[in-house]
């Protein structure tokens, strides 16, 4: 098959799975699950083998793999859409096609497959376990997802946006595979749509994103007016991107470029979850673990990144959308590593830190660092996905704890619950702590730490604003890090369900290692060459291959031992305090940074509420509905009616009854029987008397009518 | 044969009449004979413009299929008929949705034979518009469709219908007051109703001479107005929209698919048809009016429905919000007329009619189906009911989808197209109505969240209540509509490229 078919039918698989799920074998979960694990399988092998051809291709940068075909009639034209993979694709598939898989392995384990069905479980809410009998005593095992086939459907759907998102050669499908991703996020979210919190998160999820989106759009609708075109290949031409830099927007002082460049940008804040539109990601949590993976790590946050160094050569044309960029996201990363300080959720924190990771590749990105930000963008992908698939193992052990115990008060996300995992699940421990030593940028070993000195390293040496944000951020990182792995996994169980916690089946642990080793491992890829010792033993083969995608190849920057030794002193310092401080905090009372501020994470949730969404609710129905249209237009419309009926009576009263009535009716009736009254005494029956009344009557009429006729 | 390939338009148009008269002589205690008679008489339209659909040479310019017949010649107005890629689309819609419609009242059990009749009259009231290339013809059919629907909705409508229906009925004709003035004014002029011939003269009055003793652009402007309102009720356009919520809501299920994916179409046709063709001067000149009030229809309508707790009307106010997109639309190709801007956003605004035309239709209906088991359109009231009818609430989803501009499904691209059209036009009013685009968001969401999701109201779970599942009927009735969006949504160029053809030769 030729690399272009197979890149045409990459995203088909998972699409096809949702649509066998949903019409066909819904009813049977173990067919619902290998539909949707083959699928993903199908787009991984064809991922992994454009991705094994994109290496074999000389200067993959000017030579893409490109295909496309008419879909819309726009006038004389037509609107073409097609694929594309080149460098940045192709890394773009690698990582989403192992994570997807992973993910869609893990969650069979997670919905506890094989297991009985529950006692008393509700479509539409977690599953409560069930109890059966065992050597003639009864005891309560996890019970599987009542909704087993529908999420398979769902996360099916999912991976087709992702996939389309990334193989499309222009913005419109992107767009598309975009929007999809919103919707599954929606549906995921509200997966356990029984709870308030998942319902409240879901449609907040949507509509968050829904204002990136809509900016979005019209920046699309921007792009496509000015330069007829939303093709990749055709926008990041020469001639094109000078037009776009010269032509000045009218607002704001941006070019043409720059205001396209910030729409776009905007479409990103709300996907990739960047101040002031972050609020939703947390509350994202409340979709079961594997959706979590899904959105923070493998697919829809880095589809807003993505899209961000996908459009590079755009927005980098404006000084001062990059700017906008790069605080946006500085303050992003450290304002998120802030309140992940006080999360006592496990995943609540992951949710943060992702916030906080995506924040850094932003500011990468604004500062220009283009490299640095794909190579965090996949690292941070890789270890994301383990850190919550780890949590939800996690999670699951707990749980599996609390069916022990039978104590259902007590929340199995709380890391003060936890304690002392280590030995109960030591799969689950190992690789968590791998994930979170690449989060915390561990030196030399994990790949964050290389992505991340990426970052740190070209910020020094273009932005030191920030250089010093992104580095607090960085140990904030390492130290709420620690402390997440010291209350769960160290020290001794603080519950007794943490005691009777146990390791997760093969299906989750397995993916687990998976990761683990590309958390580690993918950063071996992309080491700098001028790195001391290390450098040069392995060609920086990121850079090489990555950097062809931009017209322009960037060049490295210069090595500095500065940037070096603040991530090496943030990383270690991070790990170390947080582990002193926290081995022996045994309940958030004894936690010194439970402030409220943090702990409410700034009251941004309350301060949108108060200021936008309740009076947007009240202008909907008051204003809007209430007074506009009930009160004052029906109340118009309204008016038509006595109107006319005023006029109706005011003729009826003044005109009709006075004058045609009683004048004109009534009148000439009184006027005929008057007069028949009056003339009645003429008819007394006598033949003579009328014969004497014809005569005279006949005599004038004669005489007038001589006068009349004969005189004139 | 030969009969019926030289007379297309005229038995797709007069079949439903004639039908409807036939079931006179029909016994009306037979509810099944009735029933099946009339879907079987609105199906052969449906085939029969399926037919012509595929004969149709979108390449060629002008109107094919033409039929002309004598009709009132002291007057100098024919029956003429003839479609082109425009009207085609909408006589496509018409016959697609009628049939639906009818399938869809296979519940009613009052009056069945009146019904079934009123339906079919309706149908040829419908197309009568859509194909009539005589104005007076057009005027009378545009007032034929009014009576049907006036009946179904005062005779088989819920609580508030004598309301509902008078005000939908005198909204409408106060409306048609002006037009049909303006139509003799135009018929007394140049003695003929033809609009090709009337196009033609119209628009080569010198704007200086004078007309019945004012200047033709005064004349041209009042005539402007006396169209655009007409048109505007219809559509509607805020601040006359206020019929719709009213009349959408009380009437009966197959009557609002009717009303919402039909008849509003009437007045956006009305704008493509006639007014951007005879006013090109004042639609220019008016177009920033237009849009502003396609703005706010569009904003406005997507905010009045987030306020409401009635689902119908929810619904109904989703019309407002969506049929303003048309209007921005041809207010963008008023202004910009004849550039390749404007082609799109006109291409994008007649896709949209369809795609409302479906997305509408079918949301009233899966409303109806929840109504019909419930008795109540209290958003409160439900809550849950996913777990109860997982097949109901995919389908409604998916519906939901559509309506709201999900990228993959049929409204997203007539959005999309609207929104490039009109951006290098009108900026700020495109950019404005972003918010309309946000809103439409929130106010399906909220359905969503109160009918599907929430705690399950145990009301419904057992018991005489329990909500029973959607039936094979309903499905039927939903499976063409769901086909169609997908299909539009994943590869629109079958339609697009005749709705594009039919741009380019017109405007």
């Amino acid at each position: 098959m030729s690399t272009e078919t197979i890149i045409w039918l990459i995203p088909l698989p998972p699409a096809l799975a949702f649509f066998l799920i949903v019409l066909f074998t819904n009813r049977n979960k173990a067919l619902s699950h290998m539909v949707a694990v083959g699928a993903a399988l199908l787009s991984w092998l064809g991922s992994m083998i454009v991705f094994a051809r994109a290496l074999g291709v000389e200067h993959l940068g000017e030579r893409p793999f490109t295909s496309s075909m008419n879909w819309l009639a726009m006038g004389d034209t037509w609107f073409r859409v097609g694929v594309l993979v080149d460098p940045l694709t192709a890394l773009m598939l690698f990582f989403v096609s192992w994570t997807v898989l992973m993910i869609f392995i893990y969650s069979i384990g997670y919905h506890n497959f094989g297991q009985p069905e529950g006692d008393h479980d509700h479509k539409g809410l977690p599953p409560h376990g069930a109890t059966i009998e065992e050597h003639g005593r009864k005891h309560v095992v996890p019970s599987v997802e009542p909704m087993y086939s529908r999420f398979f459907a769902f996360i099916g759907l999912f991976a087709f946006g992702m996939f389309t998102l990334v193989v499309s050669d222009n913005l419109l499908t992107l767009f598309i595979g975009w929007e999809i991703m919103g919707l599954c996020s929606y549906l995921l979210i509200g997966f356990w749509y029984g709870k308030k919190s998942a319902r409240d998160a879901a449609v907040k999820a949507f509509m968050t994103t829904r204002i990136g989106d809509v900016f979005m759009l019209l920046g699309i609708a921007y792009l496509y007016s000015v330069t007829g075109t939303l093709s990749f290949r055709e926008i990041f031409t020469e001639t094109t991107l000078h037009t776009l830099q010269m032509i000045p927007s009218g607002a704001l002082g941006f070019s043409t470029a720059g205001l396209i460049g910030l729409l776009l940008f905007i479409g990103t804040v709300g996907k990739s979850a960047q101040f002031p539109l972050h609020v939703w990601l947390p509350d994202a949590m409340e979709g079961p673990t594997p959706v979590s993976a899904m959105i923070h790590a493998a697919t829809m946050v880095s589809a807003g990144v993505y899209t961000v160094i996908r459009m590079f050569p755009l927005l980098s044309l404006d000084a001062q959308t990059m700017s906008v960029v790069a605080f946006i996201g500085a303050f992003t990363a450290l304002f998120a590593a802030t309140i992940a300080l006080a999360q006592n959720d496990i995943k609540r924190v992951l949710a943060y830190s992702t916030i906080s990771q995506l924040g850094f590749m932003i500011a990468a990105l604004g500062i220009g660092a283009y490299v640095a930000a794909v190579f965090h963008l996949i690292t941070h992908a890789f270890f994301k996905a383990l850190l919550f698939l780890g949590s939800g193992s996690v999670i699951h052990g707990m749980e599996h704890g609390a069916y022990h115990t039978g104590d259902h008060k007590v929340d199995p996300q709380d890391m003060f619950n936890m304690g002392g995992l280590k030995n109960k699940m030591p799969i689950t421990f190992w690789t968590f702590l791998i994930g979170g030593f690449a989060l915390s940028g561990f030196p030399i070993v994990t790949a964050g730490f290389w992505s991340k000195d990426e970052i740190l390293a070209d910020a020094f040496a273009h932005n030191l604003p920030v250089f010093i944000t992104l580095a607090i951020a960085a140990f904030l990182t390492a130290f709420y890090t620690m402390r997440q792995i010291t209350l769960t996994f160290l020290g001794e169980p603080r519950t007794e369900e943490a005691r009777r916690a146990h390791e997760t089946p093969w299906t989750m642990t397995f993916p687990l290692l998976v990761l683990s080793v590309l958390a580690i491992g993918y950063g071996w890829v992309g080491i700098p060459e001028n790195f001391p010792i290390l450098g040069g033993l392995f060609p920086n083969w990121l850079h090489e291959f990555v950097g062809e995608t931009l017209a322009e190849r960037p060049e490295a920057v210069e090595f500095n031992f500065v940037p070096l030794l603040t991530s090496l002193v943030v990383a270690l310092g991070g790990l170390g305090l947080g582990y002193l401080t926290y081995r022996n905090v045994n309940s958030s009372a004894e936690d010194k940074l439970q402030l409220g501020f943090l702990k409410n994470k700034y009251y941004v949730d309350e301060i949108y509420n108060a200021v936008f969404i309740n009076p947007a609710i009240w202008f909907a129905d008051k204003v809007v509905y209430q007074i506009m249209d009930k009160g004052f237009i029906d109340g118009i419309l309204h008016l038509f009616g006595p109107g006319t009926q005023g006029i109706g009576d005011g003729i009826r009263n003044y005109f009709d009854l006075p004058f045609i009535n009683r004048f004109l009716g009534d009148g000439s009736a009184n006027v005929t029987y008057f007069s028949g009254e009056k003339l009645r005494v003429i008819q007394t029956g006598r033949i003579q008397q009328y014969l004497m009344f014809a005569l005279i009557l006949f005599l004038a009429i004669g005489a007038i009518l001589y006068f009349f006729i004969f005189s004139a | 044969m030969d009969f019926i390939s030289t007379h297309f338009l005229s038995l797709i148009l007069f079949l439903p009449a004639l039908a409807a008269v036939f079931m006179l002589f029909l016994p009306k205690e037979e509810i099944k004979l009735l029933r099946w008679f009339a879907l079987g008489a609105s199906l052969i339209p449906f085939l029969l413009s399926v037919s012509i659909w595929f004969q149709f040479k979108s390449s060629i310019p002008g109107f094919q299929f033409q039929e002309r017949y004598e009709w009132y010649e002291a007057l100098g107005s024919t029956v003429h008929l003839g479609v082109d890629g425009l009207s085609l689309t909408m006589v496509l819609l018409t016959t697609l949705l009628t049939p639906l419609a009818i399938l869809a009242s296979f519940n009613i059990t009052d009056k069945v034979k009146a019904y079934m009749m009123l339906f079919l009259f309706l149908e040829t009231g419908m197309l009568g518009v859509f194909m009539s290339l005589d104005l007076l013809v057009f005027f009378v059919f545009w007032e034929v469709g009014l009576i049907p629907m006036y009946f179904l909705i005062n005779q088989w409508g819920s609580a508030n219908r004598n309301y509902a229906s008078m005000k939908f009925l005198i909204f409408t004709m106060g409306g048609s007051l002006g037009l049909l003035l303006a139509i003799q004014l135009l018929g007394v002029l140049f003695e003929t109703y033809d609009l090709l011939a009337l196009t033609q003269r119209w628009t080569s009055l010198q704007p200086d001479s004078t007309l019945l003793g004012m200047s033709v652009s005064t004349v041209k402007a009042i005539a402007f107005w006396a169209f655009t309102i007409a048109f505007a009720i219809k559509v509607p356009i805020w601040p006359f929209h206020t019929w719709l919520p009213d009349a959408h809501t009380e009437a009966p299920t197959a009557g609002s698919m009717i009303l919402a994916g039909v008849l509003l179409k009437l007045g956006a046709y009305g704008f493509l048809r006639l007014i951007l063709p005879l006013y090109p001067v004042e639609a220019r000149y008016f177009a920033g009016a237009l849009a502003f009030l396609a703005t706010a229809a569009i904003i406005f309508g997507a905010l009045a429905s987030f306020a409401q707790t009635d689902f119908k009307r929810l619904v109904a106010y989703s019309s407002v919000n969506h049929m303003g997109f048309v209007v921005l639309g041809i207010a963008a190709a008023g202004l910009a007329h004849g550039t390749p801007d404007a082609t799109i956003a006109l291409n994008g605004a007649i896709l949209q009619m369809f795609n409302h035309g479906l997305s509408a239709a079918g949301m009233f209906f899966l409303v109806g189906v929840l109504y019909e088991r419930t008795h109540t359109r209290n958003l409160e009231e439900y809550g849950g009911l996913f777990t109860l009818v997982p097949i109901y609430g995919g389908i409604l989803i998916f519906t939901s989808m559509a309506s709201l501009g999900l990228p993959g499904l049929n409204g997203f691209i007539s959005e999309f197209l609207i929104v490039r059209g009109s951006w290098p036009i009108l900026t700020i009013y495109t950019a404005v109505s972003m918010l309309g685009l946000f809103f439409t968001g929130a106010y399906i969401l909220k359905a969503l969240k109160k009918v599907l999701h929430g705690p399950l109201n145990e009301h419904w779970s057992h018991g005489e209540h329990k909500l029973t599942e959607i039936n094979t009927r309903e499905m039927l009735v939903m499976a063409p509509l769901i086909l169609l969006m997908l299909w539009i949504g994943i590869y629109p160029a079958w339609i697009l490229d005749v709705i594009n053809k039919a741009v380019m030769m017109l405007f």
